[in-house]
């Protein structure tokens, strides 16, 4: 066996810095080592300011690949937080035409017609990243959530989360999830957030120091002090979507599910979201997977991005990419001293305004165009650009299929 | 199992604090298991007192004794379970409860206790009241108080895991009032609810011990009454024991295929 065994150190601790241990490097909670690196990782873990903290489950047997949570411990083949094989979900649904006649012929005789909200869908996420999940409504995102997280039984294909099948809804696997939907309440409606944390604690049996330590960090991450207080109903809407992220991140879950965290929120309040789960990822090193309409949480917080329309895979890749794959054009935009030229004869004007000019041109051409105009034009200022996210994710939506 | 307690306790506090929000509500919810009690009472005290005193061996004071008991044993064993999944189901509030790496049945079980631990004082107030009004024939022997604990904790058990059970209908079917309300009136006449069992005629009295709703009211009032001896006291407990077991299996196996359905079918 070419690494020996592999060990657990430290789960639970927070790494604040990656840390270069032997031949390891340590960049979240669960640590895998050799057996002949592990004592010189133990001492080094001791000598380290971390050495406060508790180190859980020394010298715990593992199987060899499996479970490491860390990306790229020495160098080992990492297995994927998230694996998805032509997952498939069908829902059977009755119909019926509106009116009494209809009502009394639903009676007899029932038509069931098939529902094909996810088809065949495959990618992998790998430990501690951060994807995007994208695609219009009714395209099949929060039934793949609900697969993922143990809700929702799949009618095809495999699917595994921290190696285990998601919907056995196995306890050790629930603790090491969380998914958060929008404004459905983890919270406890009538009695202050605080309370609520505190029966979080007791569901997910979190140790008391441990709940302690994770509660101040989110109180301060996400400013919560003044909110603890007060009875949830009395919140406004942004106040209790981060009572409700605290909430589901109590028990430091490996992978986190979060269908629109910032639905509804304004911006302020959105960009506070956005900064606290890039910061609990680069803190746990959880694995990520988020829906949004806003493309502001998308191109802020992931890389890579997953777009799925009608139950199937349009896209897997990075955010880049995508805007490169779907579209055709370049939006030029041109300062001019006013607006009295007709320049349609270059590309497609979009707008003009005190001589600030849009136009967009195919892609293939924006080299030409820009050397014309700038030939023929008292140009002032020029600058090419991609369309907007928003326009190249609309235009994806707008697609059929690939 | 110190998880578990610890739960017990976390649901508890919070139980009761959202309870003590909700005071007119669980007030309205208690003059309702108040006035049923009463009504059979009064009903159930002037027939006696029309035909000749006494029947089936209760006379006036027997039937206020009977039913000041049941009214308290009602309230400590009463659920709302059926009503609770059936919002559940439908708002979709559910999901986040099947997500917890707990079953369910533990923060059921926990809020009741709370709603009772909140309305205990009103109760306690309201059978003092009545006992005053009604004159109740009371004697409670030190055995029979004893005997009484265990059979109340029972009937508990026994009664919140059969209507959990029934409540879980609501994952199969949007029509859960029709399968409620066949329930409740099988409580209604076999429980010792409308009448005390040696009341009723001897067909209804067989159903009643055969069928689980007798062991969850009707017995623990009885023994407290010193209406049963010994033998039927063991008896009592035997079928307490059995419908314990059997309404837990029931429930395990209950439970699973729901839930089974309910990922099947779009959580």
């Amino acid at each position: 066996m070419p690494f020996g065994h592999d060990f657990e150190l430290g789960a639970r601790n927070i790494l604040q810095e990656p840390l270069q241990l032997g031949r390891g490097i340590v960049n979240c909670h669960t640590v895998a080592f050799r057996d002949d690196d592990l004592v010189a990782a133990v001492s080094a873990l001791r000598d380290n300011e971390l050495g406060r903290r508790r180190m859980e489950g020394q010298g715990q047997k593992r199987q060899h690949g499996r479970d490491s949570n860390c990306a790229n411990i020495l160098g080992m083949d990492e297995t994927p937080a998230i694996r998805l094989r032509n997952l498939g979900k069908i829902y059977r649904v009755t119909e019926r035409e509106p009116g009494i006649r209809a009502a009394l012929a639903s009676l007899v005789h029932r038509r069931k017609s098939e529902v094909r909200a996810v088809d065949g869908i495959s990618f992998d996420l790998a430990p501690g990243e951060i994807v995007g999940f994208l695609g219009p409504n009714g395209a099949g995102k929060t039934t793949t959530l609900k697969m993922l997280s143990g809700l929702l039984h799949p009618t095809s294909g495999d699917l595994s989360v921290l190696s285990y099948v998601p919907w056995k809804r196995d306890k050790a696997f629930l603790r090491q999830i969380t998914l958060v939907m929008g404004q459905r309440n983890q919270l406890v409606w009538d009695i202050p957030a605080a309370d609520s944390f505190e029966l979080n604690r007791a569901i997910y049996r979190i140790p008391a120091a441990d709940y302690k330590r994770t509660l101040e960090e989110l109180v301060a991450l996400l400013d919560l002090q003044p909110l603890l207080g007060k009875p949830v109903r009395n919140l406004s809407l942004g106040e209790r979507m981060k009572c409700e992220i605290a909430a589901a991140l109590l028990h430091r879950p490996q992978v986190v599910f979060l269908d629109e965290p910032t639905i509804g929120l304004d911006v302020t309040m959105q960009r506070r979201i956005r900064a606290f789960i890039a910061e609990y990822n680069r803190r746990t090193g959880a694995t990520v997977l988020l829906t949004s309409h806003y493309m502001a949480d998308v191109e802020a917080l992931c890389r890579r991005v997953v777009v799925i329309h009608h139950g199937k895979l349009l896209f897997d890749g990075e955010l880049a990419d995508l805007v490169k794959r779907f579209t055709a054009h370049k939006t030029i935009v041109v300062q001019l001293k006013d607006c009295a030229a007709d320049l349609r004869a270059y590309g497609e004007v979009v707008s003009c305004e005190d001589g600030r000019l849009t136009l967009r041109v195919p892609k293939t051409e924006t080299a030409r165009v820009t050397e014309r105009l700038l030939a023929d034009l008292p140009v002032i200022d020029l600058t090419v650009a991609d369309p907007p996210i928003e326009e190249v994710i609309e235009q994806v939506f707008a697609q059929e299929s690939l | 199992m110190r998880g578990l307690v610890d739960l017990y306790v976390q649901q508890l506090k919070t139980g009761v604090a959202s309870m003590l929000q909700y005071r007119a509500t669980l007030f309205i919810w208690l003059i309702g298991n108040i006035l049923e009690p009463l009504i059979y009472l009064v009903v159930w005290s002037t027939v006696s007192g029309s035909s000749g005193g006494s029947i089936g061996g209760y006379a006036a004071k027997d039937f206020a004794a009977y039913y000041i008991v049941l009214m308290l044993v009602n309230q400590a064993t009463f659920t709302w379970v059926m009503y609770e999944f059936d919002y559940r189901i439908r708002e979709g509030t559910f999901s986040a409860i099947l997500l917890h790496p707990v079953h369910p049945i533990h923060a059921d079980i926990a809020e009741n206790l709370s709603s009772k631990v909140v309305s205990l004082p009103i109760m306690v107030a309201a059978a003092a009241g009545l006992s005053v009004i009604f004159h109740p024939a009371l004697k409670i022997t030190l055995w029979m108080a004893a005997a009484f604990v265990p059979a109340l904790v029972l009937a508990f058990l026994v009664r919140f895991l059969v209507e959990w059970t029934i409540a879980l209908a609501a994952f199969w079917t949007t029509r859960v009032t029709a399968i409620n309300q066949i329930h409740f009136m099988a409580v209604l006449f076999f429980s010792g609810q409308i009448a005390p069992l040696a009341v009723l005629p001897y067909p209804l009295r067989v159903v009643a011990t055969i069928l689980p709703f007798r062991w969850t009211i009707g017995f623990p009032v009885e023994l407290l009454l010193g209406r049963l001896s010994p033998g039927q006291v063991l008896t009592g407990f035997a079928a307490q024991a059995a419908w314990l077991i059997v309404a837990m299996a029931i429930l395990k196996f209950a439970w699973r295929a729901s839930v089974k359905n309910y990922s099947a079918v779009g959580a």
